[in-house]
């Protein structure tokens, strides 16, 4: 069972990478914003499969669930990714 | 009078907690799944009609409040988070905190809701409606059919916060819990993607 210890790390770290996506979206460290928005779409993404194995417990899952997650998160990602390139 | 019982889900707590769960029915993820398909396919739309004319999206996107898309983003990630603890409190058959977590989880619906019509108010005082050009075709489209999945999803809330209240925590029940919860959160991932694409992305 997952420990509400750990489901509330995985809240913190969530609103920590809420909090570095919108300094990236603020012209923070990034020179472009080309390379800013890459920044944003890689911790969406990182967001959504930490969501994905800790909050929905897919990490607990059937392997077959588990990769049909990993895959969209990887295939949406990647084509977002050069979409916006 | 409701009571804390710790031992009488003491099975359905092992099952839920063993590997190879799938956690809630198998009908729910096929609708997770037919969902993060059709969202998937529509943030690829979105990304290649933003390349094709970026500028237009790039002065669009300065007409949104991006304060709002953050609060929301609280919003949604802080109820996912109660709505996971409640599942594990139902595992747990602790009433109180399942019932709780559930309830905070739905005064975040809510919130979300209000910043939602307020932003909309907003826009279409602003004159910025849904045929304004293609960026705000899809940020109504988009943040529209999610607000819809908000509203279901507040409806099982309340259901779930209702039934964690009365009777006993059963496998069947928690089952259900799981799979209202897996919901939400598939609620809660597609926000996360609407609010980078279209609130932060430069």
């Amino acid at each position: 069972m997952v420990s509400p210890k750990r489901l509330t790390l995985v809240w913190l770290l969530l609103l920590g990478a809420t909090a570095l996506s919108w300094a990236f979206g603020h012209g923070a460290m990034f020179v472009t914003p080309l390379n800013a928005g890459t920044a944003i779409v890689l911790i969406a993404f990182f967001k959504i499969r930490v969501v994905i194995l800790e909050f929905m417990e897919i990490r607990h899952a059937p392997a077959l669930m588990r990769i049909a997650c990993e895959a969209w998160v990887l295939g949406i990602c990647a084509g977002v990714v050069v979409l916006s390139r | 009078m409701q009571q804390e019982n710790p031992t009488d889900a003491g099975a359905s707590a092992s099952a839920s907690a063993s590997a190879n769960h799938i956690p809630g029915e198998v009908g729910i993820w096929v609708v997770i799944f037919g969902d993060m398909l059709v969202f998937g396919l529509m943030f690829l739309t979105f990304m290649y009609y933003r390349r094709e004319n970026l500028p237009l999206f790039q002065d669009s996107q300065l007409h949104l409040n991006q304060t709002f898309g953050l609060i929301n983003t609280l919003f949604m990630l802080s109820s996912s988070w109660f709505v996971a603890l409640s599942v594990q409190a139902a595992r747990r058959s602790q009433r109180r905190r399942a019932c709780g977590g559930f309830c905070l989880a739905l005064l975040c619906g809510l919130g979300f809701s209000v910043v939602k019509v307020l932003e909309y108010r907003q826009k279409v005082g602003a004159g910025i409606l849904i045929d304004t050009n293609d960026f705000f075709t899809f940020y109504y489209v988009l943040t529209g059919i999610h607000f819809l999945h908000v509203c279901i999803g507040m409806v099982i809330l309340g259901f779930m916060a209702r039934s964690s209240w009365y009777g006993s925590f059963t496998a069947r029940k928690i089952g259900h819990f799981e799979s209202g919860a897996s919901f939400w959160h598939l609620v809660d991932l597609l926000w996360i993607a609407l609010f980078a694409l279209l609130y932060l992305l430069p």
